[in-house]
């Protein structure tokens, strides 16, 4: 077993899961493409069921072989570096929806509004629109639907926050507890990330409930909503991915995997969960403590 | 019989390029090179346009001389024996210093150049809003209350499949736009569905036009002429056939002009208020649906399943004419189908609706009268 | 846990000598071998290739004159929009990826790429999103329509059903891009043999890692301005509709921020490939390596900085127009530098002109007449005449055709005789260098002239003062196209057998794929560590 760590970089032969998995993500794009044009969404469920046979016949297998001591040092770091650059792509991934957020306050409404070359924007097209930020009625108003109120930050996404940090700590400690294969530990913290991570979703959801029902907060609200929903939406679903994970790893912990030198899989979802809580801090500030206040922004 | 007409080409190609390089004849020179135009901006334009091309033919030349040298000399056939030398800091600065001072050599008339493109604003004379629809031109003269819109001409579209000899094929439009020369006209872009771009060579304008945003340029037009241009951003299926023309005058043919077009818009605006026959009704409709809507909906009404939907049998063309003016007048929003209400006047939307019920296999036998419009507006 | 027993894997040393390939079609469909998947690639891109080819061939036949003779303006519209987004995505940087497979583990003394099953996944995403893509073709309303740069609102509002078909096909591309260039960074920054550093590894190697780096940065913005365009579509959203107080030019910025740099991504590794080949036939080592590689990161780092200026006519304000203009010309100086040293290596060299050579040689001449085109472009105040005119096209198609496909097809020559073992036709090599080379410029050089004289791009038919330069223009692709079929044939024959190709291939060639390995190599290149000097 540890004669592989010395040994040669381990080359796989073989895989059909890389297929299947190409045939999942096929699957749920035919069959979200179909979905939208009134169809059901069945294909898309069938292939997104591909892609979690994948995922778990995948990852085991390579579990099977870090277990089995298959991987040496490179291999770890070759991992390392793949998700540390995966999670790079996510971060501009979300950097569009915030370029978009900026962009919008800092560029079109003022512009609508008639600032810098665009005085007659506001002279011919929209006399009567005030560029306020947050944008709560649209320049064409009776073709969105308008918010009565912004997405105040100090409720519930305050809440959010802290709940968000405290899961980062206990993640933390998870991590050290594993370092002084203290499994007992280690179990109980990352069962209280999973749980805040989970309090959070359930939160947000209770959040959107409120933006629709008393604020009257939509997608289709304007821009203010768009980038509302689209960059608290696709967190949200990332930190949903994210609590998946842990419960994996916790799973996984609780089964006896990971050596106080060996824990790449814990690492990686640790790392990945880092990134959703700063993103987040990115996303309290901008949506809601900045994004949420503001006034007139041109005249 | 084609390959007549391709050796035509051909050696008339081949004439040009030719002469290019020998005389340098004022025709030749438009089909081959920028226009110089005929306002300030597009003569700076072309001044630009040439500064920067010498340099990289120059550049080009230095380049491909030192290549080519060695090429010839340092060849293995002749015995040429490879030398050792790799590296060398100071070359190495000197072709990174050289170059930025070129550029920067051109960075400054760019500079002041762009600075004045962009000043639309100040002293305006005339302000002239242009709004893109697809796919024509519709021209709001702002200070005169008077706006139309102007499409390819229906002789372009009848030659559309052997255009060869008809002049200005694709060039001319139902309504050219006049202008007086010597006077700073501000134009106004905005568009009501997609991007398009109003280009006209000769005045050296070419901006976006974009919907919901007003962007602005500027002509001084110093000679008078009919200036051809085109829409230069694609904008749907029919891009090609957005044609724009310009004729600048002389600011009394202008006014002469003003007050013409005036007239005609009024009288025709009065002629909503008579009564029209079958007849008149459809042989205008005709013309109208040709200019404004076959585009779409097809010669024949047929559409293009998926995209456009066809008029012939159409629930809404052979039902309620209340539904079928509906949608006309108001289009229907987040789609192609604008609103008519702002585009054509109360007879040509009668006159299409009309024609649109009792065409294409229609035979809905009523008629839908301006006046009828008109009240419903 | 026991699946994997000892003496199939556990070995070190038995685990890599005695495999060879699977036999027939699992091979390819299960391959996690860095070759496999490098040929794969290879051959994809060659089929989309001639798939968009033949696209353009439509285009050139409806432009042979004027008038509408061939096809409707929604379908030329469709052709054109198919044309650039399979010959961007789908030849060019598979191409790309194919070569980085095939070469960079030979070339830094690896056994294989870093994450060998991922890499087989990134392949094989691309069949998929292919055959989707191409699939809206058949589909009611037709495919896409709206150019390879899709601008709202014409892609969102005014778009045809099949547009999502293309929004998810685009997103699997991105999937694929990302995993491939994770792929190489994380091979060429973990599996380099002992001794080779940073700064001794080709050029080819380096241009990579700093592509793969680009597209990293900028797939998932462009997978975030699809979404945003899907949610336009579908969910109410207004990012691109100014009467929900977003705006449609917002759609180019983001565009753009993914689409500049991604020009590069296609360059970037032409640079590496003509930076192997000319030492090689010219004896003589490549001057200035370092400031070769500063110059490739100075390029990458500054596409970050220019994307606006495929929109001085947007109506920006002036401030930004100049800001993007200086950005944009200052790329000259750095790809400059590359020019100069690479005429420089030529320089008391010791040359000779076999068919890689030649096609490198083209690409210098031919990629620095496009560079220069886009200088001009760059020059804000004069782009409001070019732009969205044929002189853009012939800009693009310089770079593009002379300049990146030119480094693939030189690539091609000059490394399939280490991969095959075999030698292609050097007289057929020469014919495909010089048919090609004069038919690209009857095709493309006239749309210089077409574009200065006012032809708009992205029109099906024009008016009759252009009718002579685009005869021209379709004949030189005629002949072109037709030279690519000679190609496919040279391919195929060189594949099936020829002279045998000697372990160092060239004279002049060093490297570890051409002084260490045997040609063809072994399955796995390098089982153990090669010593680097
Ligand atoms: C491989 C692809 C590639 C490459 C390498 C480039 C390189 C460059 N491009 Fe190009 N470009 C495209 C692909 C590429 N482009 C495409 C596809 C489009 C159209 C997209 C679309 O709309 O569909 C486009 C469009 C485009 C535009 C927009 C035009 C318009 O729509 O109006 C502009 C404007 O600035 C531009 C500029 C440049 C510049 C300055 C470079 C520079 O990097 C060039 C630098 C090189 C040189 C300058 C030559 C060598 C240098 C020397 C010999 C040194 C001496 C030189 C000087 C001192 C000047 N390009
Ligand atoms: C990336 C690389 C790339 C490559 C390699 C090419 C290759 C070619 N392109 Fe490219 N082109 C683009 C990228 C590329 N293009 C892009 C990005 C656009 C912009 C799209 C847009 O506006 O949205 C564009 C747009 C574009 C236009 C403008 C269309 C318009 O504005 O309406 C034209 C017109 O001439 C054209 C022509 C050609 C030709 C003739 C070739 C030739 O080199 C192709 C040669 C290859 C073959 C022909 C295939 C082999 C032959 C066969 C399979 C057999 C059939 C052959 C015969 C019948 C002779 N292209
Ligand atoms: C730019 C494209 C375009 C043009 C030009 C256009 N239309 Fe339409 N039209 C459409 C589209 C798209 C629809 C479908 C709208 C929808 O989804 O209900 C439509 C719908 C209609 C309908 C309803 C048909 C039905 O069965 O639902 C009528 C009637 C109609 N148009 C008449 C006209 C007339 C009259 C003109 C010219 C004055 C015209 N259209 C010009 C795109 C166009
Ligand atoms: Cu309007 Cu193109
Ligand atoms: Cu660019």
């Amino acid at each position: 077993m540890s004669a592989a760590s010395e040994g040669d970089y381990y080359v796989p032969h073989g895989t059909h899961w890389p297929i299947i998995g190409s045939i999942g993500l096929a699957t749920i794009a035919v069959g979200f493409a179909r979905f939208l044009h009134g169809s059901e969404i069945t294909v898309m469920l069938v292939g997104i069921a591909i892609l979690i046979f994948m995922l778990y016949g995948w990852f085991g297998q390579v579990i099977d072989e870090s277990i089995s001591g298959l991987y040496n040092k490179q291999v770890d770091m070759s991992f390392r570096l793949g998700m540390g650059w995966f999670i790079f792509s996510e971060v501009m991934f979300f950097g569009a929806f915030f370029g978009a957020l900026f962009y919008a306050r800092a560029y079109s409404i003022p512009w609508l509004g008639g600032a810098s070359n665009n005085d007659a924007t506001a002279w011919l097209l929209w006399p009567d629109f005030k560029a306020v930020w947050p944008l709560l009625e649209a320049p064409m108003a009776d073709k969105f639907a308008s918010a009565k109120e912004a997405m105040g930050a100090w409720g519930l996404p305050a809440i959010n926050t802290a709940l968000l940090l405290t899961s980062g700590l206990t993640v933390t400690l998870a991590h050290h507890a594993l370092r002084r294969e203290d499994r007992v530990w280690l179990v109980y913290w990352l069962f209280a990330t999973v749980a805040l991570g989970f309090l959070f979703v359930g939160l947000q959801a209770l959040e959107y409930s409120h933006a629709y029902g008393e604020l009257n907060l939509r997608m289709d609200s304007g821009i203010y909503g768009s980038t509302f929903y689209m960059l608290t939406g696709f967190h949200g679903f990332h930190v949903t991915m994210g609590a998946t994970m842990l419960l994996v790893i916790m799973i996984r912990a609780m089964k006896g995997h990971f050596t106080p030198d060996n824990h790449f899989g814990f690492e990686a979802v640790a790392w990945y969960w880092h990134f959703v809580d700063v993103v987040w801090l990115f996303l309290f500030f901008s949506i809601y403590v900045w994004g949420g206040s503001g006034g007139v922004i041109h005249e | 019989m084609i390959f007549n007409k391709l050796s035509e080409r051909l050696s008339a190609a081949l004439a040009g390029v030719l002469s290019m390089l020998f005389v340098s004849a004022a025709d030749a020179e438009y089909a081959l090179n920028m226009t110089r135009g005929v306002t300030p901006i597009s003569r700076d334009l072309y001044g630009l346009h040439m500064i920067v091309l010498w340099i990289c033919v120059v550049i080009a030349i230095v380049v491909f001389g030192v290549m080519i040298w060695s090429i010839i000399y340092h060849r293995k056939s002749r015995g040429a024996v490879a030398a050792n030398f790799h590296e060398n800091a100071q070359v190495e600065v000197f072709w990174t210093v050289g170059p930025l001072v070129i550029l920067i050599a051109i960075a400054i008339p760019a500079t002041a150049t762009l600075i004045d493109l962009e000043d639309a604003k100040t002293n305006a004379d005339i302000n002239l809003q242009v709004t893109g629809i697809q796919w024509k031109w519709k021209y709001n003269y702002i200070d005169e209350d008077l706006v139309f819109i102007s499409t390819l001409a229906q002789s372009s579209r009848d030659v559309i499949k052997d255009p060869a000899g008809h002049e200005n094929y694709l060039l001319e439009v139902d309504q050219p736009i006049v202008l007086p020369i010597n006077k700073k006209i501000r134009f106004l872009f905005h568009s009501d569905d997609v991007l398009h771009a109003w280009w006209v060579p000769a005045l050296a304008v070419k901006q976006d036009v974009v919907p919901g945003f007003i962007n602005d340029s500027w002509a001084v037009i110093e000679k008078t002429g009919t200036y051809r241009g085109q829409c230069a951003e694609l904008c749907g299926k029919d891009h090609g056939f957005m044609p724009i023309v310009v004729e600048a005058v002389t600011q009394g043919e202008y006014e002469q002009w003003l007050v013409d077009k005036k007239a005609e818009a009024a009288a025709i605006a009065e002629s909503a208020d008579k009564e029209w026959s079958m007849q008149d009704l459809l042989a205008q409709g005709e013309t109208v649906y040709k200019g404004n809507c076959a585009a779409c909906h097809g010669p024949t009404g047929a559409g293009i399943p998926g995209v456009f939907p066809a008029l012939s049998n159409s629930p809404v063309a052979t039902g309620d004419p209340a539904g079928h003016i509906n949608i006309v007048m108001n289009g229907k929003a987040g789609t192609a189908m604008a609103a008519y209400k702002s585009q054509l006047s109360d007879v040509d939307l009668a006159a299409v609706i009309t024609f649109e019920r009792n065409s294409f296999g229609n035979s809905v036998g009523d008629m839908v009268q301006p006046s009828a419009i008109k009240n419903s507006r | 846990m026991t699946t994997i027993t000892a003496d199939d894997d556990h070995d070190p040393h038995a685990a890599h000598d005695d495999h060879g390939p699977d036999k027939g079609l699992t091979r390819w469909i299960t391959t996690t071998n860095h070759k496999d998947i490098g040929t794969l690639y290879l051959w994809l891109a060659f089929i989309m290739f001639l798939t968009g080819g033949t696209m353009a061939m439509v285009i050139r036949l409806e432009l042979f004159q004027p008038g509408l003779q061939f096809v409707e303006p929604g379908f030329f519209n469709q052709m054109t929009t198919m044309h650039g987004l399979i010959m961007v995505f789908g030849a060019i940087m598979p191409a790309f990826v194919g070569l980085a497979n095939w070469l960079i583990p030979m070339m830094i003394g690896a056994p294989d790429m870093a994450l060998p099953r991922m890499n087989n996944w990134s392949f094989w995403i691309l069949p998929f999103a292919f055959t989707m893509l191409a699939s809206t073709l058949f589909m009611e309303g037709g495919g896409p329509a709206f150019g390879w740069t899709f601008y709202a609102p014409l892609s969102t509002t005014f778009a045809p059903d099949s547009t999502d078909y293309f929004i998810f096909a685009v997103h699997l591309m991105g999937i694929s891009s990302v995993m491939g260039a994770i792929n190489v960074i994380a091979t060429i920054l973990n599996m380099r043999a002992p001794g080779m550093t940073l700064m001794k590894m080709p050029l080819f190697v380096w241009t990579w890692l700093i592509t793969a780096y680009l597209l990293i940065a900028v797939m998932p913005v462009l997978a975030g301005a699809v979404t945003m365009m899907l949610t336009d579509r579908h969910f109410g959203t207004s990012f691109f509709d100014a009467a929900g107080g977003g705006d449609p030019v917002l759609f180019q910025h983001i565009f753009w921020f993914f689409g500049h740099p991604e020009v590069y991504i296609m360059i970037l590794p032409a640079f590496g490939v003509i930076s192997a080949i000319v030492p090689t036939f010219a004896r003589k080592r490549l001057f200035g390596y370092d400031s070769m590689v500063y110059a490739v990161a100075s390029i990458a780092i500054l596409s970050f900085l220019v994307w606006a200026h495929h929109m001085f006519t947007t109506g920006m304000p002036v401030a930004g127009e100049l800001y993007f203009m200086y950005a944009t010309i200052l790329i000259s100086v750095p790809t400059g530098v590359k020019v100069f040293n690479w005429v420089s290596t030529m320089w008391k060299g010791s040359m000779t002109f076999e068919t890689p050579m030649l096609w490198a040689l083209g690409f210098i001449v031919m990629f620095t007449i496009g560079g220069l085109s886009g200088l001009m472009l760059g020059v804000a105040p004069v782009d409001t005449q070019y732009h969205d005119t044929y002189f853009v096209v012939a800009h693009f198609h310089y770079v593009l055709v002379t300049g990146a496909l030119y480094s693939i097809i030189a690539a091609f020559y000059y490394w399939v005789p280490k991969w095959t073992g075999h030698m292609y036709n050097e007289t057929h090599g020469k014919i495909h260098f010089w048919w090609s080379t004069i038919a690209v410029n009857v095709l493309f050089f006239p749309q210089h002239f077409l574009g200065l004289a006012g032809m708009p791009r992205r029109i099906p038919d024009y008016a009759l003062q252009f009718a002579e330069f685009n005869m021209i223009s379709s004949i030189g692709g005629f002949a072109f196209g037709l030279a690519q079929v000679f190609f496919l044939y040279i391919v195929i024959k060189t594949i099936k057998g020829g002279e045998k190709a000697s372990d160092l291939v060239w004279e002049g060639a060093t490297g570890l794929e051409f002084e260490e390995l045997s040609s063809p190599p072994p399955y796995h290149s390098f089982t153990v560590a090669p010593d680097i000097k």
